[in-house]
């Protein structure tokens, strides 16, 4: 049996010894630290498209897709370019055949299914071409619901898949809200744009970025501030895709409008 | 306490045992949490550098430039200038041991990627020249007339 004054005296280390632990890991929190002493890395890779300048010739796809081994013809891309087509009785039309691998080369608008829409250049009110790749989010909920810890961010922000750890459920499809992401026909694994992160590694550009003939496409360093990118991103109008995800997706546009998803 | 609790205990302790084993050696030792924490970094390190490792195979007109130097100064006085050699000669990789040989893309639709008439208000595609791919001259390549280093056909 014990006594009252043994029973409170046990309450109070025990209380005591359970809010010790709590401190001394709030002391040794690794990211903080980290944080505190030189501020998760010096580099944040970010995006910018112009899409005013894109003029839908598709030599970004066709690069990404030889440069980072998407098997040609498979129709899955890392990057695609969307064109939009609002006629002036107010339909819109949306269209990307084989994510514009092969540009775009005619009026007809693909609408799947092997269903083409024609749509006379007088009847058109706006139309323009938005190129889309992977976001690399700041918040990528694609990473959050990997369970096997297979996808990830890299301190200077990229999103990469580990291959070998890659067990294809396929979860980081689904909650992509931007539709980056897809099965590779060989390896059977969750695929996506990772910036061309063996070039931006070695100091070149994406393999988009050097294709693009009319510079539509750049890619920079947020954290440098006489980067070209940072400048624009920092000091004129450019939009994000979603934004109401709360992704805060590091994919910027110039020229975006709100038919663009 | 009694035997019919102690055993099955034993089991499970056991059981907890092998998988923690089985883990030590499935699991790399460079996996675990890393600077973005358990959400967002959750991965193993030497993943990074696999990714570093892939070869790079558009090498850029710099690339081309010591032993194509008349290639490369005829496309720089035209209007095509913009336009990198790898776009349509092909990624040189590591040419010229391997490739030897790069593959032109000389087709119709390569010149069509821009010069199909598209005139989109808004979209730098509107002041691009084009042609209609049914009427003119359907049946040759576009480089039967036009040098694509020199596209004007009054100064070719």
């Amino acid at each position: 049996m014990i006594s009252r004054r043994d029973f409170l005296k046990y309450t109070v280390k025990g209380a005591a010894g359970l809010a010790v632990p709590l401190a001394a890991i709030e002391i040794v929190n690794p990211k903080k630290i980290l944080a505190d002493s030189q501020g998760i890395g010096k580099t944040r890779w970010v995006f910018l498209v112009d899409t005013y300048k894109c003029v839908g010739c598709g030599f970004c796809v066709k690069a990404c897709k030889i440069e980072n081994e998407i098997p040609y013809d498979a129709n899955v891309t890392r990057t695609w370019v969307e064109r939009y087509v609002n006629t002036k009785d107010g339909r819109l039309f949306a269209d990307t055949p084989k994510g514009a691998r092969d540009g775009f080369t005619t009026n007809k608008i693909d609408l799947g299914l092997g269903k083409f829409q024609d749509v006379k250049n007088e009847d058109i009110r706006r139309s323009f071409f938005v190129p889309k790749l992977c976001n690399q989010c700041e918040n990528p909920p694609c990473v959050q619901v990997c369970p096997v810890g297979a996808t990830y961010q890299t301190p200077d922000g990229v999103v990469l898949v580990d291959r070998t750890w890659c067990i294809g459920c396929g979860y980081c499809i689904m909650g992509c809200p931007y539709g980056v992401r897809f099965f590779h026909p060989k390896y059977h694994t969750a695929e996506k744009c990772n910036f061309c992160y063996h070039r931006i590694s070695k100091g070149l550009k994406t393999a988009c970025v050097q294709a693009c003939p009319f510079g539509a496409r750049m890619i920079g360093n947020i954290k440098d501030p006489n980067d070209p990118v940072t400048k624009i991103v920092t000091t004129e109008r450019v939009g994000i895709l979603k934004s109401e995800y709360g992704t805060k997706p590091q994919v910027y546009y110039i020229g975006l409008d709100e038919e663009v998803r | 306490m009694k035997n019919h609790v102690w055993r099955p205990l034993f089991a499970v302790i056991g059981i907890i045992v092998l998988i923690l084993i089985a883990r030590l050696f499935y699991v790399p030792h460079d996996f675990g949490i890393h600077e973005r924490g358990f959400m967002y970094g959750w991965y193993r390190n030497n993943n990074i550098e696999d990714w570093k490792q892939v070869k790079v195979k558009y090498q850029g007109r710099d690339y081309c430039k010591d032993c194509h130097s008349d290639k490369y100064e005829s496309i720089l006085k035209s209007p095509h200038s913009i336009i990198q050699c790898e776009n349509c000669h092909g990624p040189a990789i590591d040419h010229p041991s391997d490739p030897p040989k790069l593959a032109i893309d000389r087709s119709r639709a390569q010149c069509l990627r821009c010069h199909f008439p598209l005139p989109y208000p808004s979209s730098g595609r509107a002041k691009i020249r084009g042609i209609d791919p049914d009427t003119h001259n359907r049946d040759f390549q576009c480089v039967t007339c036009h040098n694509p280093h020199k596209p004007n056909l009054s100064i070719r």
